[in-house]
Parts: C-alpha cells; sequence; structure tokens
C-alpha cells in the first residue's frame, strides 16, 4: 500500500484546484465572472477526463492510506461521472443566460460534487466514503434551494437536505456498528473478518443501515419519498444533474461495498436487494401512471430504473455487475437527452412543465419531437434502441443468478412503465397543439440531445462492445 | 483512591445537571446547566486520559456551541412553558421508544466478540507520546485524506451558507473605509469669518 500516490487521483486533485482558484476569481470579480467560470468549469471536467484516459485501472492502486483505490472499475464509474457532470453543466448554461440567474458559485457547487462523486466511487473506506459521500450530498442541498426566492425551490431544498440528514444518520450509524464488531474500517480487511465469522449478527445490523442509508441516495423504495418532491421543486438544470450523476456514484459505492467487505453477507444482502429492486420498480411504474408533471413523471421513472438496475446485483458475479454499470451508462445518457429536451421546448419564455404542454409538439419542433420520442421508446425498452439492451443484460443477470421469478416480476414492472413513456409521446405527436412553442436556438442543448440520440441508435450495432469493457471493469471488483 | 472518589463526583454532577437541563423552567438555566454537563464530561475524558478531547469538549462545546445556544435562547422571544405544555401525553410514546432502543442495546451488547479484538491499539501508543501528538501523528498521514476532504466539506457549508442567505439590498448605507480614510478637511469643512453682530445666515 502506498501511503501518498497521487497519480491514481489526478483527476481528482485537479478539479480541486480549479476549484478553489475559480472561487477566488469569482469572489474577486463578482457576477462578471460567470460565463468565465462555466467555461472553465467545463473545460476542467474535459481536462479531468483526459488525466483519466491516462489512468490505466489494469493494475489496482490503492493510494492515500488505502482510503482510495483506483481500479477499472472506478476508471469506468469515474468516466461516467464525468461526462454526466459535463452534460448537466452544459445544459445549465442555457438556462442560467435565460433565467438571468447569476450566481458564480452554481458551476463550483458541480465541481466540488463532482470531486464527492469520484472519490465516492473509489473509496475503499468506510471513512473517505462518508466524507465524500457528504461532500457531494452537501452540495446538492445548496444547488436544490439555489433559486431561494421560489417557495417550490427552498422547500426541495429543506426537504432534501432534513431527509438526507437523515440518510447520512443512518449510514453513520451503520458504519460505527460496522466499526464496532469488526474493529476495522478498511473495506479489505472487514471482508477478511466478516468471512471468517460464522454469523456475525451485529455486522450485519451495521449493513442493514449502510445500505439503508445508501438507498436513499439512489432513491429506492422504501426511501424514495423525497425524489417527486424535489425533482419538481429544484430548477431544471439542477433537477438534471441529480436524476443524472449522483445516482451513478451512490450506485458506485453500493457495488463497493456489496462485492468487498460485504461479500461474505451476499446472501442476507440479496433479501434487502430483492425487496427494495421489486418495491422499487413497482411502484415507480404504477405511481408514474397518475403523474402529470414531467419532472415528477422522470422521478418516478428514475424510481422504477433504479430498481431494474438492482436486479442485477442479486446474482453477485462480474456479469451481473458489469450488467449494472453498463445500464447505469444508458439510463445516464438517455436521462441527458430526455432533460436536453425539456429544458428546450419553452412557451412564453418559459419551460414548459405538464406533459399536456406537449401536445403538438411534432407539428411545430418536429427534431425535439422525434428525439423524445426516441429516447422514451429507448426508456421503456423497446428492442432496437439502448434501453432495450441495458434492460436485457440486467434480467439476463439476474435470471442466471437463479433468480427467475423477481426477473419476471421486473419484466412485468417495466411493461406497466411503458404505458406512461407511450402516453407523452402519445400527447406529442398525435394531439393537437395548445399554442406556439418558442424558438430554441441553445447549441449546447441541441448537442446534448444529438449525441444521446446518436448513442441510443447506434448502441444496436455494438451492443457487446461496452459490455465487454464493463465487464473487464467489473471483473478488477473480483480479485 | 481519589481518582475513584473524582470519577464519583464528575458523573454524579454530570447526571445531576443533565436531569437539569430538561427540567429547569428557566431555559437560561438550562443552558447554564448544561455548559456545566459539558464540563464535567470533560473531567471524565481527563480521567479517562484523554485529554485532548476533554480540551476539545471544553472549548468547541462550551465555547462555541453553548455559548450560541444561550444568544439563541436570549434572544428569541419563545415563551417555553407554552412550548412545554401537553409533553407529558408523550411520555408512553417515549417509554416504548426508550424500550426499544434498550432491547437492540441489549441484543447487541450480547452479540459483541470478546475482548480478544481489543488488543493492542490505542493503550500502549498512549504512554508513549501524549494525546495531541498521537493525534496529530495519524491525522496528517493515515488519515490526510478524510483531513482534507473534512476541508472541502466545510468550505462547501461557508459557499452554501453564504449563496443562500446573502441578500445584496439597494440603498442600504454602508462603511467605505477607502472614503472615508481619503477624505479631506477642504471636502468638508468651510471657515467663515463671522462678523459681529450678524451671525452666519448660510448654512
Amino acid at each position: 500500500m502506498n501511503w501518498l500516490m497521487l497519480s491514481p487521483v489526478k483527476p481528482e486533485l485537479f478539479l480541486v484546484c480549479v476549484g478553489l482558484i475559480l472561487l477566488m476569481v469569482g469572489a474577486l470579480r463578482g457576477k462578471s465572472s460567470v460565463g468565465f467560470i462555466l467555461s472553465a468549469v467545463l473545460t476542467s471536467f474535459v481536462v479531468a477526463g483526459g488525466f483519466l484516459c491516462l489512468t490505466s485501472g489494469d493494475t489496482p492502486l490503492d493510494t492515500l492510506g488505502g482510503m482510495v483505490a483506483a481500479d477499472g472499475f472506478s476508471v469506468w464509474m469515474r468516466f461516467l461521472i464525468l461526462g454526466g457532470l459535463f452534460a448537466s453543466t452544459l445544459l445549465s448554461v442555457g438556462w442560467l443566460r435565460d433565467n438571468q440567474v447569476v450566481k458564480f458559485e452554481i458551476p463550483l457547487l458541480y465541481l466540488l460534487s463532482g470531486v464527492g462523486m469520484l472519490f465516492m466511487v473509489s473509496s475503499t473506506n468506510l471513512l473517505s466514503l462518508y466524507v465524500s459521500l457528504e461532500l457531494s450530498s452537501l452540495c446538492l442541498y445548496v444547488l436544490a434551494a439555489i433559486n431561494r426566492d421560489q417557495l417550490r425551490s427552498t422547500e426541495a431544498g429543506l426537504k432534501y437536505f432534513i431527509l438526507g440528514a437523515l440518510s447520512s444518520g443512518l449510514l453513520l450509524f451503520g458504519i460505527s456498528l460496522v466499526y464496532g464488531f469488526t474493529a476495522t474500517l478498511s473495506y479489505a480487511e472487514i471482508g477478511a473478518i466478516l468471512s471468517q465469522m460464522t454469523l456475525p449478527a451485529g455486522a450485519m445490523v451495521g449493513m442493514v443501515f449502510i445500505l439503508a442509508g445508501l438507498v436513499f441516495k439512489i432513491s429506492a423504495v422504501p426511501f424514495h419519498m423525497w425524489t417527486p418532491d424535489v425533482y419538481e421543486g429544484a430548477p431544471t438544470p439542477v433537477t438534471a444533474l441529480f436524476a443524472i450523476v449522483p445516482k451513478v456514484a451512490a450506485f458506485g459505492l453500493i457495488i463497493r461495498l456489496l462485492t468487498g467487505p460485504f461479500a461474505s453477507l451476499h446472501e442476507q444482502a440479496s433479501q434487502i436487494l430483492i425487496f427494495v429492486a421489486l418495491a422499487s420498480s413497482v411502484l415507480g411504474a404504477f405511481a408514474g401512471l397518475a403523474q402529470n408533471n414531467f419532472k415528477r413523471l422522470i422521478a418516478y421513472s428514475s424510481i422504477a430504473n433504479m430498481g431494474y438496475a438492482l436486479l442485477g446485483l442479486l446474482a453477485g458475479t462480474p456479469e451481473g455487475v458489469a450488467s449494472v454499470i453498463l445500464y447505469l451508462t444508458v439510463y445516464m445518457i438517455m436521462t441527458a437527452g430526455v432533460f436536453a429536451v425539456l429544458m428546450g421546448v419553452k412557451r412564453d419564455g418559459h419551460s414548459i412543465e405538464t406533459i399536456s404542454d406537449f401536445a403538438g409538439l411534432v407539428k411545430k419542433c418536429p427534431v425535439k419531437a422525434y428525439c423524445l420520442t426516441g429516447l422514451l421508446f429507448s426508456m421503456s425498452g423497446l428492442p432496437p434502441l439502448a434501453g432495450f439492451f441495458a434492460k436485457l443484460f440486467v434480467f439476463q443477470a439476474a435470471v442466471a443468478g437463479g433468480f427467475f421469478t423477481v426477473a419476471v416480476i421486473g419484466v412485468l414492472a417495466s411493461v406497466v412503465a411503458s404505458y406512461y413513456y407511450l402516453r407523452v409521446i402519445k400527447v406529442m405527436l398525435f394531439d393537437a397543439p395548445e399554442g406556439d412553442f418558442d424558438k430554441d436556438c441553445s447549441f449546447s442543448r441541441r448537442f446534448v440531445m444529438l449525441v444521446s440520440v446518436a448513442f441510443i441508435l447506434l448502441f444496436t450495432f455494438v451492443p457487446n462492445y461496452l459490455l465487454d469493457h464493463a465487464q473487464v471493469a467489473a471483473g478488477t471488483l473480483f480479485p | 483512591m481519589i481518582g475513584v472518589f473524582a470519577f464519583y463526583l464528575f458523573s454524579f454532577v454530570l447526571l445531576m445537571s443533565a436531569l437539569f437541563v430538561i427540567s429547569a423552567r428557566n431555559p437560561v438555566y438550562s443552558v447554564l446547566f448544561l455548559i456545566l454537563a459539558f464540563f464535567n464530561a470533560a473531567g471524565l475524558f481527563v480521567l479517562l486520559g484523554a485529554e485532548f478531547v476533554a480540551m476539545i469538549l471544553v472549548i468547541v462545546y462550551v465555547g462555541a456551541v453553548a455559548v450560541l445556544f444561550l444568544f439563541v435562547v436570549m434572544m428569541l422571544d419563545i415563551n417555553f412553558s407554552e412550548l412545554r405544555k401537553g409533553a407529558m401525553q408523550y411520555v408512553p410514546l417515549g417509554l416504548v421508544l426508550g424500550g426499544v432502543l434498550l432491547a437492540e442495546l441489549i441484543t447487541l451488547y450480547r452479540a459483541w466478540p470478546p475482548a480478544a479484538m481489543n488488543e493492542g491499539g490505542a493503550l500502549d501508543v498512549a504512554e508513549k507520546i501524549d494525546n495531541t501528538k498521537a493525534l496529530g501523528n495519524i491525522l496528517y498521514t493515515d488519515y490526510v485524506f478524510p483531513f482534507q476532504v473534512s476541508g472541502l466539506i466545510l468550505l462547501v457549508a461557508m459557499i452554501g451558507a453564504i449563496v443562500l442567505t446573502l441578500r445584496v439590498r439597494p440603498g442600504v448605507l454602508r462603511q467605505v473605509v477607502g472614503s472615508q480614510v481619503s477624505r479631506k478637511a477642504s471636502d468638508i469643512l468651510k471657515i467663515e469669518r463671522v462678523s459681529r453682530g450678524k451671525g452666519v445666515d448660510h448654512v
């Protein structure tokens, strides 16, 4: 173990330094620096991605006193997070300009929460897990309430903050129990100690609490209540960030925990996972049927999607983990595309929010309407598109692990969920328009939308290419 | 012997003042008793040989947190006796919750692994070097990562507090030190020679 080797954490270090410098720039130059800071943050995400490309994940490295590991899994997840951050920052560029929200802190909070999330997926110690989780969550609480003059935004921020603090409390309680029963915080040592015990009751209770705290972060049932309200209340680019990135990071944490320290408790963990996965996919499917607000609909859709993704973890095999990280990749790209369309569709200078407002979009802006159609088809899992393959791999992994009934229920829930995606498509393509839509000429939104659509269309030609890479990445978790 | 006596003294005063914290009628007294409780807890830590934690407890909890409480209690005009009305109706619920927590504690205690796990570790280090040094030694080496990230968390908390609460109000008079310092007597003072019996008519 190298005590102080900084090369595996180069992207994070770079981002922190850039963030601190930009904070000084913002504090001294004030509002006139917002544009510069935004573009600097965007560039720094790209540069950090470049650093990451140079890091090879083939030989797993421990650094910073064994707190952080750089292996293939963390490289893949960090790449994903940086991509998501880039997309959501790009999406917020136009929004900040249109809504006259000139706060230079917004891109900086994106950046700092990104640093937290990057550390989350590579942490190999319960202490570093906790501090990096708090770093990212604290930024997200502030971002949810950033529109402080609007009642809904402050409500969203407060709700997210209080429930998030509660979940952190659960997580800490679980960590303290695990620490009390194993006398160590390092993943590797916990794994070694737990595999020798026959039935470690205390550590098991601790694991349940840790999972409960993390399930809150990925907004799966039974800790999903905050999601629709926060998605609806927060400003749309912040909602896009919530939907795209933090879940991927929290999922990375869960995967690392279940394959590392708690690998020997897999049987017990999978009972919890079955409940959480099924409850999320069923609730997400049925509760989404009644929604009229598009952001709330996306919230329920994300709950359901987290449920499907959890199914892949049931088997506890490298193939299962590979299917899950592939699912997260596809889900992230689709969600970014959906938000790019949602933020671009406006009427009288305001983004539209209810589903009925989408009526007749195809007549006014056919490109957007067809792109959204494709994205929603992909989300509901229609065959040639990327979403289908993502779901296929996850369900395949669950079936291969012998969880046949669970997989069937998941598929049925996903069939129910496809109703609400189809409803949006029907309103958009066949209903009569209620009024004119604004012209939208934001290049950044169009760019995100087209990249995302291109991905879901082209994925079908090379489905195995990404899966193979995901399998290599997942394999580094299973020594 | 004196150690045992001190332990019972500190524990007794700690428990008593904790009791008074929740039973005192005047909230200011409650906060003062809370401070007393912190001091006694610090005393217990000293007896355990954890002098660093004791001093931190006094500095942070007494020096900052409790004083902050005192300010809030004194500055907010809250009728605490009104708030306390009807608190007794929650006693059964409180007892049930307390019972559940106690049962959990007992279960955990029974599942506790034997003392073999506690071998090595803190004690033999403590004999060689003092607390503060030992903490510093690991804080800046093994735990440098959580330490630095905690710093970032505090930075984010500060950014958040500022961005969510700072409002720029127009028309607020502010002190501008630069213009105060650079002001000359000739800008504001006008010396008039006043003729006798006439006074000053243009002011």
